[in-house]
Formats: structure tokens, sequence, C-alpha cells
């Protein structure tokens, strides 16, 4: 056991190179701004129709708060209800034994192919690869999953991995990829190609691999979230089920899930309710897979969990609302961070589960952030993104082993942005720094900056926060 | 040798967690809306889905309707759907004993009941229970005829999970199946029906 943690990818650049390349890609920068600019004005309208949105948002955040407060407690119910209504639990550590985990598994039912429901700690931890190594052939059912293994791309978006990828060239990678021919680029055909393709794959697979959104530690119940119907074949069809989660992914009891059943779909695609969401406990007789397999993954959870500035990174849901308003992923794309979980939330989670801040790439990634907020302001769970951002840089500095003016920065940073009024208050501040300052630069600052600008000049800050200029210039873009 | 649990446990077990926090549940259990079944039909039909409110005693000729018009003549039903609703003039195939996969993926359609549904959010949920049958049965068919009955219905999602029995399989379905995986551009129809058809009995 032990080694490199898969969940960023080996031999990607540092987020500075790999962001510059990306700003090359004028049909990349073209795409993700249509889908981003879409997806950001149909979620403000459904969360503007629920009054309490805020309320639901603290209730999510505290949720998750008691779930990491008594992890061990409801990971121990969790089991004892799986294991009551007929499944197995299984344990893993890291990447690697989770993957075995499931090739003993899958080569236990005899099986050379799997068919699986979109989840990211599957990818995360290199699933695909691992069966793939071990004689399985893994199939994505979900349709961006799907556009990405047969182009043999990667992901660049956590609820859709081709958001990178316009319908014409969708179409380029069906034709190469698929018996099916599209009748046209246009999304139905497109879709009707994937459903024809993949339909006699669900009707005879004998095994399926699934993640979870959310686990009831009270009752043993796993839900999975989505759209296709891709999902409910999965977890319906085939005699055995595998399903791999993080071990943060828990509720306490069912009534939680009513605070989440709201706060994901509202956030993620900015719909009332997903088309399919899927709750099973166990094994139902004459209903469902036969055999139903858990496989609780830390791989770099119980590190995070540590950290007691970080650990807020383990509330995630996965909606990917903060991407879809982050300045530097609509202009980077996801494949930048070199990692399965882009965007705000993969700067602070991809480098916190790699757990080696002496990785350049990993590092790199708390730095690939304007810190102007808006992530914060749309986590359904209340991550302070930009807290855990400028904490990590303080990490990763302090890594180099020096108290280097940067480093003095950077922990005045975190404190900084510790507490949203202080981050205000610091930004106006800064708009009263220009008055120290000439021709452009500001040659010392004055109190705890000095230290900075003993070494450099500071460059002036502008008229108004970048944070206060987004929020102003953004939405009118077509 | 620890194994895994063991060692995932102690590892949670020596951090210095947050102390335990009191979660606040003042978000609204329900809402007021002036007429629940309107928002319904409103919410589902929202989806793309195709919505009917029909009085209870014309629900059998509102299903032959439906039937009709889509020319299908072989359809799928859990053996204990009111006898009323297996209407004539239609093949009518009971899951009892379980239809093959393979005869179910031929099918021209399944009708079910509901568990509940949510007006709010326009989803209705099924539970395995009376006249829903098996997971599959609502899933593999291209085409889902769905009655709701009034009673059923609830305004909002907190009070729909209170009517529910988690040791269940539930699926909640809203609208007919979708994607937006191309440009986030919403589509209607990929692996489950590609029709949803609702009828709301009052």
């Amino acid at each position: 056991m032990g080694g490199r943690n898969p969940v960023t990818w080996l031999g990607s650049p540092a987020f500075p190179k790999a962001a510059h390349e990306a700003l090359a890609d004028t049909q990349l920068r073209r795409n993700l701004r249509k889908a981003t600019t879409t997806i950001r004005t149909k979620r403000a309208g459904v969360v503007a129709e629920l009054d309490d949105w805020e309320r639901l948002r603290r209730a999510g955040e505290a949720i998750k708060d008691d779930v990491l407060a008594n992890l061990d407690t409801y990971l121990v119910r969790l089991e004892e209800a799986v294991t009551a209504r007929g499944g197995v639990v299984h344990w893993a550590r890291d990447a690697e034994e989770a993957n075995r985990i499931v090739l003993d598994l899958v080569r236990t039912e005899g099986a050379d192919e799997v068919v699986k429901v979109k989840s990211m700690a599957t990818a995360e931890i290199g699933l695909n690869e691992a069966l793939e190594a071990g004689g399985v052939h893994a199939v994505e059912t979900d349709l961006a999953e799907l556009i990405v293994q047969l182009g043999d791309d990667r992901p660049s978006h956590i609820l859709v991995p081709a958001i990178h990828r316009n319908r014409a060239e969708i179409r380029d990678v069906f034709r190469r990829g698929m018996a099916e021919e599209p009748a046209s680029d246009e999304p139905r055909d497109l879709a009707e190609a994937a459903r024809r393709h993949l339909r006699r794959k669900f009707l005879s697979a004998k095994v399926a691999i699934s993640g979870a959104n959310f686990a009831v530690a009270d009752t043993g119940s796993i839900v999975v979230v989505e759209s296709e119907g891709n999902g409910r074949m999965c977890l319906t069809l085939p005699e055995t089920l595998i399903t791999v989660m993080g071990i943060e992914k828990l509720v306490p009891s069912w009534q939680d899930l009513e605070v989440f059943l709201q706060l994901l779909p509202r956030s993620s695609t900015a719909e009332r309710m997903n088309p399919y969401t899927s709750v099973w406990s166990g094994v139902t007789p004459a209903d469902g897979p036969r055999k139903f397999h858990l496989v609780l993954l830390d791989n770099g959870r119980t590190a995070t969990l540590a950290d007691q500035v970080g650990r807020q990174a383990l509330r995630c849901i996965r909606c990917s609302a903060c991407l879809n308003v982050c300045p530097v992923y609509e202009r980077t794309g996801g494949q930048a961070y070199g990692s399965v979980y882009p965007g705000p939330i993969g700067a602070i989670l991809a480098p916190q589960l790699a757990g080696d801040l002496h990785d350049e790439q990993a590092a790199s990634l708390p730095y690939a952030s304007s810190l102007c907020g808006a992530c914060y302001e749309v986590c359904p769970v209340r991550i302070n993104i930009p807290e855990v951002l400028t904490h990590l840089r303080a990490e990763a500095v302090q890594a180099k082993g020096k108290r280097t003016p940067e480093a003095l920065a950077m922990a005045a940073a975190a404190w900084v942005f510790a507490d949203p009024k202080r981050y205000e208050a610091a930004q106006k501040a800064g708009s009263l720094s220009q008055l120290l300052a000439r021709d452009g630069r500001i040659k010392r600052l004055p109190g705890p900056g000095a230290k900075w600008t003993d070494s450099r000049d500071a460059p002036a800050v502008p008229k108004e926060s970048f944070r206060a200029w987004w929020r102003k210039n953004r939405v009118q873009r077509p | 040798m620890f194994s895994a649990r063991d060692e995932i446990l102690a590892r949670i077990r020596a951090v210095n967690r947050p102390s335990p926090v009191p979660i606040p549940r003042d978000y609204e259990r329900t809402r007021t809306v002036p007429d629940v079944l309107a928002l319904l039909d409103e919410r589902v039909a929202d989806y793309k889905a195709i919505v009917h409110r029909v009085a209870e005693a014309e629900v059998p000729d509102r299903i032959a309707d439906c039937l009709a018009r889509r020319s299908a003549s072989t359809v799928a039903v859990p053996a204990d759907v009111p006898a009323s609703w297996r209407v004539p003039a239609v093949t009518w195939l009971p899951d009892s004993p379980p239809l093959p996969l393979a005869e179910l993926d031929t099918v021209d359609g399944v009708l079910t009941g509901c568990a509940v549904a949510i007006a709010e959010t326009g989803t209705i949920v099924l539970d395995a229970g009376e006249a829903q049958g098996r997971r599959m049965l609502s899933l593999v068919p291209d085409y889902h005829l769905c009655v709701v009955r009034a009673g059923q219905v609830v305004t909002s999602v907190p009070e729909a999970l209170t009517r529910l029995e988690p040791g269940r399989p539930l699926t909640f379905i809203s609208g007919p199946s979708a994607t937006s995986d191309i440009e986030l551009d919403r589509v209607e129809g990929v692996h489950g029906p590609r029709t949803l058809e609702v009828l709301i009995a009052t």
C-alpha cells in the first residue's frame, strides 16, 4: 500500500504553466463561457425561488460539520445498518486498496466487463485503469463520461466532465468510438446514439459500479442523484452492485436528506429536482441486485480531517456550483488543474487529498484563484474556499522551510480570509493603500505589510476590488 | 497488522475534531401555496412531461385515451394495480411472475401508481409499494404512464420524506430522463423512459 495518490494526474504541469497553455485555446474558452454562463443564470433563478435558501445552506453546513465531528460513530452505524440489510461493507485506506477490493469482487463474479455510474470517488482512485490492468473493462454510462472515455480524454468538470467539448466535437468522438452513427450534432441525436450504444450493455451486465451522493448512517440507505437513467439501469439491473464512497459522504439521519435534496439539484444542474434519485438499503428481495458491496474510502480524507482549517473541504457535496462561477475556471477550463477535482473546490481538495506539499503541481493549485470569493457565496454547504486557499498557500510556503517575507504575507492573508468581515475590510483598506502609491507602485507598506515591501514593491491596489468588479461586470456578457 | 477498518477509525479518533454543533432547522418544512395540485401540474409539465388533471372516476377512460393516442397495445403493469385501470383493448402484461428483462424491453409502455408526489419540485416518488412494482418496471419501457392521487400530493421535500420509509427501494422521478451533458443544454430522453405522462386524479 501507499505510493502516489492518483487524485492528481501524474506528469501534469504546475497550474501556471497548464493555465498558460489552456488560455491559448480559443475554442475551449468559447465552449466554457457559453456553458458556464447558461448554468449560472439558471442556478440564480431556481435558488431565488426558495426564500429559505440561506437557512438551508446553514443547515447543510451544520449537518456536515456534525458528520465530521462524529465520523467514527456514524461510519460504524452505517456499517451496521448496511450489514443488517444484507450488504457487505469493505474499508479501504487508499486508492490502491480500494481498487484491489473492487477488482477482486468483480473477478469473484466472473465478469470481464462492468457498467459504471458516474462517480467522482472512482475517478479519484483511477479505478477504470486499475480494472483494465486486471483484465476488466469498465464501461462509463453517463453521457459526458462516455464522451471522455471514447475520446481518450480527461474530465474537465465535476458534473459535466465533457464541458470543454462542443456538439460538433462530440459528434466526431462518437463517430470514431461507437458503431452507432449519430444522425446529426444536435444534442438530441447525440443522446439517442448513446442510448442505442449502451442499451445492450445495460441489459446484459452482471456487475455495476457506482459512487454515492449520500449515505444515511441510521438506516443504511444509499442515495444516487442523476439525470439520464443510466444510474437507475446500473443500480437496478445487474445481479451485483459495488458502491465506492468517500467516508465523508454520510448524513446522520433520514431527515437530513430533506436539506441536501433541496441544496444539491439547484446548485448543481440548476433544476428544482434532478430527473432521477435512487435510494436503496442493502438488498431488496426480488427487486434489484442480489448482492451489494459498499467500499468505504479514506484516500487522504482522514489526513484532511486533521487540518482544522482545511477540513471544511470535506463538507463538499460535489455540486460544482463553484466551478461555474469561477473567473479562473471559466478561462482555463478544468484540465489545467491536473486533477479530477478542478475549479475552486479542486484547488483546496486535490492538494489536501494528495497530501504532499513537496509535489510542485499539487502545491500550485491553491494559487489557481483570484480570491474573489464568488465560490464561497454559491457553495451550498458554505465552504469558505478563499480561507482554505490562503491557508494552503501559507502551508506550501512554509513547506519550503523559510520564514520568508512571502511566508509572513501568506500567514497574514490566511488570517484575513478566515473571516469574511475581515476580508471585506481588508479589501477596503487595500483601496486606501492607493494613497500610498506613486506611479502605480507602493514602495513601502505600513505595519505588517512592511516586511513584504522591504524586498519588493507592491503593485498599487485598484480603486475597486476585483471581487466588486467581477460581481458588477460578469453577468451582462452573453 | 491492523485492518483497514481499525486503521481508518483510529486515524479519525486521533484527530482533534470540532465539537458537535446544534443543527439549525429553521428552514421551511412546508410552504403555503394556493393550489397544490395546480403547482404539481405546472412543475411536472415544466420538465416536458405530459400532465392531465382528471376526476378519480374518469381515470380508466383517460388511461385508455393516453394509451390509444400512443398506439400502445402491449403494456406492462404491476400485478396489484386497481382492476379498473386495466382497460380493455390493451394487452396487459402483469409483472407476476416477474417479466423477463428482454420482454420488458419490448413492451410499448408501463402503467404504475406512486407513493408520494412533491408539488414544489414536480417530483413523483415510487417506493415499490402498492401499484408500483419492482424498480425496473418503471425504468426499462420507453413510456411511463403514472397515476397520482390527490391524497398522495405534498408541497415540499421535507413533507415527502416524512411520508417515505427509507428501508424501501425508492425512486424519485422528476420528468422524463434527461441530460445536460452537451453544452449544459438540457435534452429530454436518454436511458430512462423518454416519455412520462402523469394523471393527477382528484
